[in-house]
């Protein structure tokens, strides 16, 4: 007799499109999935626990192993929490610094992913072309703090380097370099009738489901709901600032997709106007108390990363230890939708869904 | 050469058979190499590389070192995977690639095998290439390796298909399945050739010629970012490279065979051309070919298995059913 045979597939941890040591198990029928259960936790370093035995500027190269591909975020999210504890004030010129970075980290954050999707899809140059561009941030954030991916660049208080001199000047002279190249993004890739049909309608999800699975950053937007922390909550300079935050309509991966690059032209419209009015002199750094000991009590803060709504959680008791730090990492949250979405997809779907959730491994596992 | 084949078989011409087939061998090698080099380098340029470089002068021996890598590695077999049939697969795939070379017709005067179905035998023996994929990925007792086996089947027969009537329309035009007597049926003028007459023929052609190939975007059955890497996931070493080999050797002989049906074989683009030998017009119009697939890989995002049989059967099936209809149309009322 002839019968069929549900396949038990494990995709990961080792399989090249799950962008590092994610594995997901997934049951198929054909190549229909009918069951698919992430597995995480192949890059947990214990984070949250390490850090309760750190001084607080001891934690800061630790965030920036969480989400490798966007650390100046994860640096803000962290020393803003104990400023907020504390009460510092930050001079003007460090925090213009900080959003720059933060910006210009956003259109790096953005430009891997955007390579890597494509990747995903089958496309190989996209990745490359996305990489030379990516590359020029790399640059300045090398010639600012010494590092290329962890950079470990804030303090409380303020940041660790002023901007070299002339340095200002390359910001400003990337921001039309790369409105440029977005443009032939849109050229190469954008309207390809292949790639259109592998992300248009696929990975659906309505508003209340994206909002009952908490999801944020552009897996919220894509859905049409205007979320973006920079404008509901803003922090740092935001507020001086005129950008848009650009929503989808149907919630699928190709709202996703472009709500990114979107996102890339406002980061770049934000960097403009920064650099513009960013002050001539001024401290980098603070006033400092010696040794960082915020009072006793908690406070949550919560910015917008690359991948979404980046928090905090800092509970203190007056040491220069925090007593519990919790940090909502978007990428592990976002990725809560994934076993939903993937029910009566195809194998390919499956990478082209994971591909668009965005996640970084080392902040889904932290 | 067809002299040879046409006399008796003593073993004196049964061993310059042997040794015209050695050469063959060695000058298809010889493409397999260049054309991984070439493939490489003009990827590399549209992608912002170099492309290799390192190995020998300019990187020419880039090839050779892989090559010579792939030899000396472990031959791994795995212990659940079915010996003999994974022994056997990557042979039955590479016999047919360099099979249906024999039929191709470099000019007038340089071809092997003048068979007067040359064109029914290239496209019955490129068939048997799949069955060695599919069986690769049976016997590989590996998930991701049946996934690329299955789809790999699924293509070829979805492909398969409109492949074969597209070319009927040539057939119809030059009235023989020879591959000589198709590129002597092709005019003097470049725009005589078929790929002009058999436009929609030819348009269909190519997109299934590249999706036989398995090359970017229909390249399903090794698709990296989803099956890792199809059904050969469980290859090593040399029986590896014998995939590899066959999947250039079809590069090869699709864009020779796209040359002889639709690009006019060795004819130059205008009669006064005709001083440079057809063995250059013939290798000029080969090498496009190659680039241009070459190219395709560098621009397309990978379809999706299930938009890769509709675009098969409901889209290349019915146009190339129209273009048979409409050249059999023509040549009712205008020709006869």
């Amino acid at each position: 007799m002839i019968r069929t045979e549900e396949l038990l597939l494990n995709v990961g941890p080792q399989h090249p499109s799950t962008h590092g040591v994610f594995r997901i198990v997934v049951k198929l029928d054909g190549e229909v999935i009918t069951e698919a259960t992430p597995v995480m936790g192949y890059l947990h370093r214990g984070t949250e626990k390490l850090a309760e035995n750190l001084n607080y500027t001891q934690i800061i190269p630790y965030t920036d192993r969480m989400d490798y591909v966007s650390a100046m975020t994860n640096n803000y999210v962290l020393v803003h929490t104990v400023e907020k504890m504390m009460g510092l004030e930050v001079p003007l010129r460090a925090e213009f610094l900080r959003l720059i970075v933060m910006e210009l980290q956003r259109v790096a954050s953005h430009l891997v992913w955007w390579g890597t999707y494509l990747l995903d899809i089958g496309a190989m140059s996209p990745f490359l072309y996305a990489f030379r561009d990516r590359e020029m941030i790399i640059n300045l954030f090398n010639e600012l703090c010494g590092a290329r991916l962890t950079y470990n660049y804030m303090r409380v208080g303020g940041v660790k380097w002023d901007a070299p001199p002339g340095w200002m000047d390359k910001v400003e002279a990337f921001i039309p370099y790369m409105e440029k190249k977005l443009e032939e993004y849109d050229k190469l890739v954008s309207g390809n009738e292949i790639f259109l049909a592998r992300i248009r309608g696929v990975g659906r999800y309505d508003a209340d489901t994206a909002i009952s699975y908490g999801l944020s950053g552009a897996n919220l937007r894509c859905t049409g709901v205007k979320w973006d922390l920079r404008k509901e909550e803003p922090y740092s300079l935001y507020d001086r600032f005129e950008f848009d935050v650009p929503v989808g309509e149907s919630g699928d991966c190709y709202d996703r997709y472009r709500i990114r690059l979107e996102e890339i032209r406002q980061s770049l419209r934000i960097l403009k106007q920064a650099v513009a009015q960013f002050p001539k002199d001024g401290e980098t750094m603070g006033k400092v108390p010696r040794a960082i000991r915020p009072p006793a009590g908690e406070a949550y803060v919560r910015i917008e990363s690359p991948r979404g709504e980046i928090g905090c959680h800092i509970v203190s008791k007056g040491k220069a230890e925090p007593y519990r730090l919790k940090f909502r990492r978007p990428s592990f949250v976002n990725l809560g939708i994934l076993p939903k979405l993937l029910v009566g997809e195809t194998m390919t779907n499956l990478i082209t869904i994971l591909g668009g959730i965005d996640i970084v491994v080392g902040e889904v596992d932290c | 050469m067809g002299a040879w084949l046409n006399e008796s078989m003593t073993w004196g011409n049964a061993f310059v058979l042997f040794i015209w087939a050695v050469v063959f061998l060695l000058i298809v090698l010889g493409f397999v190499t260049y054309a991984i080099y070439y493939e490489r380098k003009v990827i590399g340029w549209m992608q912002l590389r170099v492309g290799p470089n390192r190995v020998g002068p300019l990187g020419l021996l880039q090839t050779v070192a892989d090559i010579l890598k792939l030899l000396i590695k472990e031959d791994t077999i795995p212990r659940k995977a079915d010996r003999l049939l994974f022994i056997l697969a990557p042979a039955l795939a590479f016999v047919p690639a360099f099979a249906v070379l024999a039929v191709i017709p470099y000019t007038e005067k340089l071809y092997f095998a003048d068979l007067n179905v040359g064109l029914l035998y290239y496209v019955a023996l490129s068939g048997i290439t799949t069955l060695g994929m599919v069986l690769g990925g049976w016997a590989s007792n590996n998930k991701y390796a049946l996934l690329g086996g299955m789809r790999s089947a699924a293509q070829m027969i979805s492909y398969e298909v409109p492949l074969v009537i597209s070319v009927v329309g040539v057939v119809l035009l030059s009235g023989s399945l020879n591959l000589r007597t198709i590129v002597a049926a092709q005019g003097d003028w470049f725009w005589q050739w078929n790929f002009l007459p058999q436009i929609i023929g030819f348009v269909v052609f190519y997109i299934a010629a590249v999706s036989e190939l398995n090359r970017t975007p229909f390249d399903l059955p090794e698709a990296e970012s989803e099956l890792v890497a199809g059904y050969h996931v469980e290859y090593s070493g040399f029986r590896f490279a014998f995939f590899m080999l066959a999947e250039y050797v079809y590069v090869y002989a699709i864009a020779a065979l796209t040359t002889v049906l639709f690009l006019g074989g060795w004819h130059p683009p205008a009669p006064f051309l005709d001083f440079v030998p057809g063995l250059v017009w013939f290798l000029l119009k080969f090498v496009a070919v190659v680039f241009s697939f070459f190219w395709i890989r560098a621009t397309f995002p990978r379809v999706r298995i299930d938009q890769l049989m509709g675009l098969g059967w409901k889209v290349l099936l019915p146009v190339a059913l129209l273009n048979v209809f409409l050249t059999a149309l023509y040549l009712e009322l205008f020709v006869k």
